[in-house]
């Protein structure tokens, strides 16, 4: 009787095992597939930006694939990000895609427009906690944008051109 | 001296409507201006129109933003628990249609159809409104209360606090002000911060 139950036991221990493993397994390919895309939600968004070099400063930019001001003027984001990279100006793309859409949308969009500045996911429902936290003055529609480095922080709620990215990125870096 | 002062006025007249439509828009308490904007019925909607309501719950909004998209079936709900009780919801679609095609007269008509909405559904045409009003984005939502004044601002902001998930919201800005006017109680939030779509211009 006990080895029965022994066996019964060590039967659900290795299938237990696989089940698990094979879970594993369709989870690794997923993040294979989004290249590794970071979802956060504001909280580990904050965090992980304190984990950057302080010494940089950081071009926020909140957007959607969804959002056509947005996707319009990424390219002059992406040539500041070239441009200015070894000034010490780091660009990072907030999106905020819905987390249905980062497979279908999102993704592909990477893909196809191939942008070279840093993309991560905010998924936070809460915004109007994490809202004002961004900036007190922010009304929540995007496209917005948050320059900041150890001494100055603007916010924009606002579309950009690349001259006037230009602009306002000398400012911290005179 | 007749053109200087010509001259004066007009820069007077620019200052003066530039000061109003740079992005300050209403407080709460502030009295709201009515307006006379066409219906998807092609009828024009003003708040004068309604005799009986104690206050309206404005909300701009649009075909083509996907945060708007995912509010179209509560702002119905809120219409439909409301309107008898005084607090009729208004739809407002603030964008210039020469960007956004998507949100023209035709559009809203196939929309409000397609979603059964009761409420009625304006254009801002010529863009009007929605500065005045301050709102930047959709949805972007403003609950009135009728008084001696005129329609007071008692809330701005956004409808509820999961704009992914009706089922997982967990506070209901819109319904809990609403329920506070209607029970001659403080609205408790009368401000809230929601993700939109910038208002196109």
């Amino acid at each position: 009787m006990k080895l029965r139950i022994a066996i019964i036991a060590l039967l659900f221990f290795c299938f237990g095992n696989v089940t698990a493993q094979s879970t594993t397994s369709v989870e690794q390919k997923v993040s294979a597939a989004s290249t590794a895309l970071k979802v956060f939600n504001f909280n580990e968004l904050e965090a992980y930006f304190k984990t950057k070099d302080a010494n940089k400063t950081f071009v926020i930019n909140f957007w959607a694939t969804w959002c056509a001001p947005c996707v319009k003027e990424l390219p002059y984001f992406e040539a500041l990000n070239a441009k200015y990279s070894n000034k010490n100006v780091e660009v990072i793309l907030v999106s905020l895609d819905f987390p249905k859409q980062i497979e279908s949308k999102l993704i592909p969009f990477l893909d196809k427009h191939g942008l070279q500045s840093e993309v991560v996911v905010l998924n936070d429902v809460d915004s109007n906690t994490w809202i004002p936290k961004v900036n007190k003055n922010w009304s929540g529609a995007i496209p917005a944008t948050i320059i900041y480095n150890e001494n100055k922080t603007a916010f924009y709620e606002r579309s950009f051109n690349f001259k006037e990215l230009e602009t306002e990125i000398k400012q911290f870096l005179k | 001296m007749k053109n200087t002062l010509k001259t004066l006025l007009a820069l007077v007249v620019v200052i003066t409507t530039s000061a109003f439509t740079v992005g300050t828009g209403y407080d709460i308490g502030d009295i709201a201006t009515d307006f006379e904007l066409e219906n998807i019925d092609g009828n024009m909607v003003s708040m004068a129109d309604y005799k009986d309501a104690k206050g309206f719950i404005v909300v701009f909004t649009c075909n083509t933003c996907p945060y708007a998209v995912a509010y179209e079936d509560r702002v119905e709900a809120l219409n439909k628990k409301y309107a008898d009780k005084g607090y009729p919801v208004i739809a407002i679609m603030p964008n210039n249609t020469d960007v956004k095609p998507g949100d023209n007269m035709e559009a809203m008509q196939a929309r409000a159809k397609a979603k059964g909405f009761t409420f009625p559904y304006l254009m801002d045409k010529g863009q009007k409104i929605y500065p005045q009003y301050g709102a930047t984005k959709t949805p972007h939502v403003y609950i009135l209360q009728k008084t001696t004044k005129g329609p007071q601002v008692k809330y701005i902001g956004a409808i509820d606090d999961n704009y992914q998930d009706a089922s997982a919201v967990t506070k209901t800005y819109v319904e809990d002000a609403v329920n506070a006017l209607l029970e001659g109680k403080e609205v408790k939030e009368t401000k809230t911060r929601a993700i939109g779509c910038s208002i196109k211009v």
